[in-house]
């Protein structure tokens, strides 16, 4: 007997075609009334283990649960979940107010009802007085609300997300993304959010599973994964990461050292079992560093360098400096102070140092 | 000078070629077809100037043409009804396939249009006939034999059998653009197949049904080939009617009030049947 209290259970999932391994040996559990994302560039299967719980697609191997009951072979349309498809995938052939009462309709509950819970839906999404149209008279950030209210007025257990968010503009994004997670907490349904933007998935996740090659590589809070991500490709796709080769020379309370290939000595925070000799990576994000002109700081994990490229975006200033093997490094510098002085401002040949704290690196596998 | 009449002017000008083709090859043989309906025979079979309705008037009380007519419609709905029947599945299942498939599926259901329709029909007789192919095939097993040939079955399986293509190609052009991913959402919102294809599918291809039905309905309707081959003397139809005024009855005014009265009935019926069809899919063309 399985906890009803997971939304989502995957047992051991694995789904291959022809051959191909999509999903490789999956096992998660999703809580009631999470949100949940699946993140991973495109290919690594989070598309089709989403397909695998709303039933479009049957796993190779391994169980899936929703609710505690073993989903087998159930066909989409008799599980308690609805997907919002990347496409919106709406009937054209309908209003609005059709599409959104369609699985009501199949449900056969009365007119009355129907038309009630159209009008809640339709208000949920603030296309209020949209019931008329059709959906190819309505902008992509609408379509997409309505192809939410269709999906929310079943009340799922469980809402899969595909991607919903992908065909809209920035501002618009961004909007949505807000709007998503107010209405999940308000409505304490379960989402399943597959997407392959990091930021989407940092903003809006109580929970994320990163995937790469149809394996997830860690799931964690967004905090974790940006944080304190366990592999160099996590530490890699989620936000930007310096990465440093070396071989340890020492571990000491949790802190390693390493010395790079060109005789330099880094130190972070061990994030796996490492002793003296093993090759490691240290992992440091670009805004965590910080660049110093004129003398050389004390202190460890301290380089020479010389600035290459500045590039002004607004609230930060990214800098790439070249370290003396000639690797680039990405520092970040928020922008505190408002001016026009380019003098603010580093200019390519610059000579700077850069320094980091070794709480805000992290010791990898290579 | 740039203003509304020289721009209309020139908005004619520029339909003209498409109005003279339009005008000498449509316009003026309806016309003419027109004019004879009202006239008369000579009694050496030419056209007598005399203006009349004495045409429409023995058409009316003509009993035998109103039963080829009734007969005319009956095969052509039938053969409609199951060649959209076998060519929906079909043509589903051609637009599943992967592209390069498809490309090698559409050229297969063209490839009969590459032989002559005639000796595509005569060969329906070899099959067909009380010596034919079929009923030496049943002989074997000491069954048979089946009185085909000169029957409407006969008229009806090599009509489906010709007319198959114009069904198969607007059907699948309609299927081919549909989105795929609504069959997805439709069972997703609880929809059983049934119903996803009940209401998802088939509205968004009724274009394609209409279109295709058309196609099939008006030639089959007024054929006269494949009756005259394969119906013999007990299937006629309304183009045998005419086939008969225009040739050997040397009736050019009658057949013309037959062609006036026939033309108008189908135009008729294919715009009431147009008027439906969109009543059920006015979502297709919003606005």
């Amino acid at each position: 007997m399985n906890t009803p209290t997971w939304a989502v259970e995957l047992d051991h999932v694995t789904k291959e075609f022809r051959g191909s391994v999509a999903v490789r040996d999956i096992s998660l559990k999703i809580a009631d009334g999470e949100f949940f994302s699946l993140l991973g560039p495109s290919g690594c299967g989070k598309t089709t283990l989403l397909r695998m719980i709303a039933g479009f697609e049957n796993p190779s191997s391994g169980d899936i649960y929703i609710e505690g009951v073993l989903m087998g072979e159930t066909p989409a349309n008799r599980r308690d979940v609805n997907t919002v498809f990347q496409s919106y995938a709406l009937f054209p052939h309908m209003s609005v107010a059709e599409n959104v009462a369609f699985g009501l309709h199949m449900k056969n509950i009365n007119k009355a009802d129907i038309a009630t819970r159209v009008k809640q839906a339709l208000d949920m999404v603030q296309l209020g007085t949209f019931g008329d149209r059709r959906p190819k008279q309505l902008s992509g950030g609408q379509q997409q609300r309505v192809a939410l209210a269709r999906a929310l007025i079943n009340e799922p257990e469980v809402l899969l997300l595909d991607e919903p968010l992908a065909a809209l503009d920035l501002k618009l994004r961004k909007e949505m993304q807000l709007e998503l997670k107010s209405i999940q907490q308000r409505l304490g349904i379960t989402f399943i959010f597959v997407t392959h933007d990091q930021e989407e998935a940092l903003t809006m996740s109580d929970r994320i599973a990163v995937m790469e090659l149809g394996k997830v590589l860690q799931v964690g809070q967004p905090t974790e994964i940006y944080e304190r991500p366990k592999t160099r490709f996590v530490a890699d796709f989620i936000g930007e990461c310096n990465f440093i080769d070396g071989t340890v020379l020492a571990v000491e309370n949790g802190a390693v050292t390493l010395e790079t290939d060109g005789g330099v000595r880094v130190v972070g925070t061990g994030m796996f079992p490492v002793a003296a000799g093993d090759h490691a990576v240290l992992a440091v994000r670009p805004e965590k560093v910080r660049l110093v002109e004129g003398q050389q700081p004390q202190g460890t994990n301290v380089f020479a360098a010389i600035v290459e490229r500045v590039a002004y975006i607004g609230s930060d200033t990214r800098i790439i400096v070249r370290l003396p093997d000639g690797s680039p490094f990405d520092v970040w510098e928020a922008n505190t102070v408002s001016t026009l002085d380019p003098n603010q401002y580093y200019t390519a040949g610059d000579p700077v140092y850069v320094t980091w704290a070794t709480q805000n690196s992290l010791i990898l596998e290579r | 000078m740039y203003n509304a009449r020289t721009e209309q002017r020139r908005a004619w000008l520029q339909a003209s070629p498409a109005l003279i083709w339009l005008g000498f090859f449509f316009l003026a043989p309806l016309v003419l077809i027109l004019i004879y309906s009202f006239q008369g025979r000579a009694d050496d079979g030419t056209v007598l100037w005399n203006w009349s309705l004495a045409n429409y008037q023995k058409l009316f009380a003509d009993g035998a043409f109103w039963r080829t007519l009734w007969l005319s419609t009956w095969i052509a709905l039938v053969v409609t009804a199951i060649t959209l029947v076998v060519s929906y599945p079909l043509a589903f299942f051609m637009a599943t396939r992967s592209p390069k498939i498809r490309g090698v599926l559409v050229l297969a259901v063209m490839i009969p249009f590459w032989t002559n329709f005639l000796v595509r029909i005569y060969a329906w007789k070899v099959l067909l006939g009380n010596n034919g192919v079929l009923n030496r095939f049943l002989g074997q097993f000491d069954l048979g034999p089946l009185q085909i040939i000169n029957s409407p079955s006969a008229v009806i399986m090599a009509l489906i059998y010709g007319e198959l293509p114009y069904m198969i190609l607007p059907l699948y052009a309609a299927l081919e653009r549909f989105d795929w991913v609504q069959l997805e959402a439709a069972r997703d919102l609880g929809a059983g197949r049934f119903q996803t294809f009940w209401r998802v599918l088939l509205p968004q291809t009724l274009p394609g049904i209409t279109a295709g039905s058309i196609l099939v309905f008006v030639p089959t309707v007024g054929t006269f080939a494949v009756s005259d081959i394969l119906g013999g003397t007990s299937v006629n139809m309304v183009g045998n009617t005419l086939s008969l005024q225009f040739g050997s009855a040397s009736n050019w005014a009658y057949g013309s009030a037959i062609s006036m009265i026939f033309m108008l009935l189908l135009l008729g019926a294919i715009l009431l049947y147009f008027k439906a069809t969109r009543e059920v899919n006015d979502g297709e063309n919003p606005g």
